[in-house]
């Protein structure tokens, strides 16, 4: 996969180029400037395309090859109260093995649980590839003090997370302390080591589609592997449209940079069908180079049962039901 | 992948083409005349072939003078019953033709879909619903004339010529024959030569509601039966769309007499793009803008106007979704670019590209692989035009975007409005106060304001100067079939 793609046409760096990048994080002022002077986003054009792209017609080998790339992005997740190791050792084998019947059908990308189980996972999984991603700084609502939020963090890394999903400070985006927000990523990007960072916005906290894209090149510029949309806990989660447009900030910011992030949708995404329709967004918006678990992935436990029963339909030509799927 | 070929994705969709067989088409089809189908009087016929594949689709009537002749009588003798209707009786047939038309919209947007060429996406998500939305619109209307602003008992005019082209050939149908049935008019309507199968089915739509008998006449025919339409002296309405020229024909033709005529003619639409646009939108925007229908649409926004100082950015992103456009089989449900509908289109199309070229404008091609037969057109983006360029000034009809700059407002209005053309305009930025100043300036029958070729019954559609006079559409579009 490449990883980098040179901008093709320099000309369009000149206004929010590369150049200019390291000096828009120098100031809270400075910071609101870039932010805000950001294209703006149409609600009803953002939806009417999404909409239109979810018309797509996916048959046959496509959708065969659509419904083996979505198990393989989807990052399969517990964040319950009730979570017990037993639990998650349930997950993680669900994760290397989804479909005991077919042993072809792809590994899903990571499990994804709360910091004080990452060890767990971590044992469970060794040596399946099979990431563990980890919920830190005090999901989901994230209200606590940073040196909290970082101690949660490294509680994750040092139990062996390979990746760390951390969410924002909704109330500091809202008041435009941008900076704040900023040097908190920072600070979560040094703590992570090794491990990927993915940045969850709660985008049905932000409410604004403007909001959404400064979200997000906030979250690039301080340093994100990853920009998520949402913690699944709340009304509003994943949607097309705000994926779309999340989509579309990382195609820009590499056409800037030369960095690829990823993208994670997460929350209310549980059919096939739907999974299928942000795949055509990734397609026709960031483009190929993102339709790889490296770049995409999706934030959903119920999707996986859905998926591998339209697979299973696919190589028997019948419908199974939820009794030839396992409930974990 | 913006100018080498991509290489063939893992995730090349997989072809998810219509059902043609959802739709009958007969091997010839007559005249529909005072509610039955019959030859032509002179026994003429001609073939309707499929943009996309060249293939012959059906024979049908080719109708001559004396079939107009008798296409008006026949309308004449149905306008005395029809025009005495109660208007809630009017009322119920429209609604039953709706109604019909949403039921048996699948085999209409197949049919449309392969007579004209354009894809089953936009026959099957914009033509038919509008098709369907406009009858139920006038339908509404009939019973309610006293009320439309005209004073009490508004009468109709008698019995409507009308003569519609091939861009939209159901839609413009609808446009021309809900508000003349509505009023109380009859009709004797003459779709464009390359598509009359719509029109024709149409008719037995007509019958299947119970329609009675000569309230709508259908002639196929070309442009002599159309001359003879507009001509006859029992025409009390002449309805045209199509190109200026035919226009300014039937303008000639018509005067001195006392037909009432309105004219829905060419444009130029410019869509105006500031600096401070929802640049991603506004990309969609000029898609939908020029490359809806392949461009073959009156009020297409073909004159990209682009601040100068975003000019870079918008035509890196334009190019970069325009490599995502699908061409092909327009019954594919994932095509978005059909084929061009006639063999004549595309050469005018060709020539004026080719002026385009001549005349220094420096050109883009979008990478589309063409299909061997029909007649396609690979989206094409003119940099570099000026109001001195030919494909500045000239509708060219088809999927060709020229693309030009201005530096302030008033550059963007002066631009717009330097065309002989006024149909349609867009305004694209964040700024509500520029919305409406610049759109009050604009001298364009319709201007869309962050978005761009949205149609509904309920707005008034129609041009300035040369895009022609009179109003389809809304309450308007009621004033054209009254004798107000």
């Amino acid at each position: 996969m490449p990883t980098t793609a040179p901008s093709s046409e320099p000309s369009t760096a000149s206004a929010r180029g590369a150049g200019s990048l390291a000096d828009v994080t120098g100031s809270d002022s400075a910071l609101r400037r870039f932010l805000h002077g950001l294209p703006g986003v149409d609600a009803v054009g953002l939806e009417a395309r999404a909409a239109a792209l979810g018309t797509r017609s996916i048959k046959t080998t496509a959708k065969a090859y659509a419904i083996d790339l979505a198990i393989s992005m989807i990052d399969l997740t517990t964040l319950e109260g009730a979570d017990t190791p037993g639990k998650v050792r349930a997950l993680a084998a669900k994760a290397v093995h989804p479909d005991p019947t077919d042993r072809t059908t792809p590994r899903t990308a990571a499990v994804c649980v709360y910091p004080d189980m990452a060890r767990t996972a971590v044992a469970a999984l060794a040596g399946s590839g099979v990431k563990v991603a980890s919920v830190a700084t005090a999901f989901p609502a994230g209200r606590a003090a940073l040196d909290v939020k970082l101690a949660d963090v490294r509680d994750a890394v040092a139990a062996g997370a390979d990746e760390i999903d951390m969410v924002i400070d909704r109330g500091a985006f809202l008041s435009g302390r941008y900076l704040k927000v900023y040097e908190e990523i920072v600070a979560v990007k040094t703590e992570c080591g090794p491990a990927r960072l993915k940045v969850i916005f709660e985008t049905g906290e932000l409410s604004t589609y403007d909001n959404i894209r400064r979200a997000s090149w906030l979250g690039m510029l301080a340093g994100a592997d990853f920009i998520k949309t949402s913690t699944g806990k709340v009304a509003t989660n994943a949607t097309p449209a705000n994926t779309l447009l999340m989509l579309e900030a990382v195609r820009d910011y590499r056409e800037q940079t030369g960095v690829q992030i990823g993208v994670k949708p997460a929350g209310g995404i549980r059919t096939s069908k739907d999974a299928i329709k942000f795949l055509v967004l990734v397609n026709e918006t960031a483009g190929e180079d993102w339709l790889d678990n490296r770049w995409f992935r999706f934030g959903a436990s119920s999707l996986l049962n859905d998926l591998l029963m339209q697979r299973q339909k696919l190589s028997t030509g019948r419908y199974s039901g939820p009794d030839y799927v396992t409930v974990d | 992948m913006a100018s080498t070929p991509a290489p063939a994705s893992a995730f090349d969709y997989a072809p998810a083409p219509e059902s043609r067989s959802v739709v009958d088409i007969a091997p010839s089809y007559g005249l529909f005349i005072d509610g039955e189908f019959t030859e032509a009087a002179g026994g003429k016929v001609f073939k309707t072939v499929s943009p996309s594949t060249e293939e012959v689709l059906s024979e049908v009537a080719r109708a001559g003078a004396e079939d107009v002749d008798r296409a008006v009588k026949a309308a004449r003798k149905a306008f005395e019953k029809w025009s005495a209707l109660p208007g809630s009786e009017r009322a119920k047939y429209l609604f039953r033709i709706a109604r019909i038309i949403q039921e048996r919209s699948r085999e209409l947007a197949v049919l449309e879909t392969l007579d004209n060429g354009k894809p089953i996406r936009e026959t099957r998500d914009a033509d038919l619903p509008l098709v369907a939305a406009h009858f139920f619109y006038y339908a509404g209307w009939a019973d309610k004339l006293d009320h439309a602003g005209y004073g009490a008992n508004p009468r109709p005019l008698g019995v409507a010529g009308q003569v519609i082209p091939w861009n939209f050939p159901l839609l413009m149908l609808a446009w021309k024959i809900a508000p003349a049935l509505a009023t109380g008019n009859t009709v004797v309507l003459k779709p464009a030569e390359t598509t009359p199968l719509s029109a024709l089915f149409f008719a037995d739509v007509c019958r299947q509601a119970g329609l009675p008998r000569g309230v709508v006449n259908i002639l196929t025919g070309y442009g002599d039966a159309g001359s003879a339409l507009v001509g006859h002296p029992d025409v009390d309405k002449v309805a045209f769309t199509g190109s200026t020229a035919v226009g300014k024909a039937i303008a000639r033709q018509i005067a001195g007499t006392d037909k009432r005529a309105t004219l829905e003619l060419g444009g130029k639409g410019a869509n105006i793009v500031f600096d401070d646009a929802p640049v991603d939108q506004a990309v969609e925007g000029i898609v939908t803008g020029i490359f809806f229908n392949q461009g073959q649409v009156c009020c297409a926004g073909s004159r990209l106007l682009v601040q100068e100082s975003v000019h870079d950015e918008v035509l890196h992103a334009l190019k970069r979704r325009l490599t995502t456009l699908r061409l092909g089989d327009p019954l594919d449900k994932n095509t978005d670019i059909g084929a061009i509908n006639s063999a004549e289109q595309l050469a005018r199309i060709t020539a004026l590209t080719e002026t385009g070229e001549a005349e220094g404008a420096e050109r883009w091609t979008a990478p589309c692989e063409l299909p061997s037969t029909g007649y396609w057109f690979a989206p094409t983006l003119f940099t570099g035009v000026t109001q001195a360029h030919t494909v500045a000034r000239d509708e060219i009809f088809g999927p060709v975007l020229s693309v030009l700059t201005f530096r302030t407002p008033d550059e963007a209005v002066a631009k717009a409005n330097n065309s002989q053309y006024g149909l349609s305009a867009g305004i694209w930025t964040e700024k509500g106060s520029r919305i409406l100043a610049v759109a009050n300036k604009l001298r364009a029958g319709v201007v869309w304001a962050n978005t761009f070729n949205k149609f509904d019954p309920t707005s008034p559609f129609g041009g300035y100067k040369e895009s022609g006079y009179g109003r389809e559409g809304g309450r308007h579009g009621l004033e054209a079939y009254l004798d107000v």
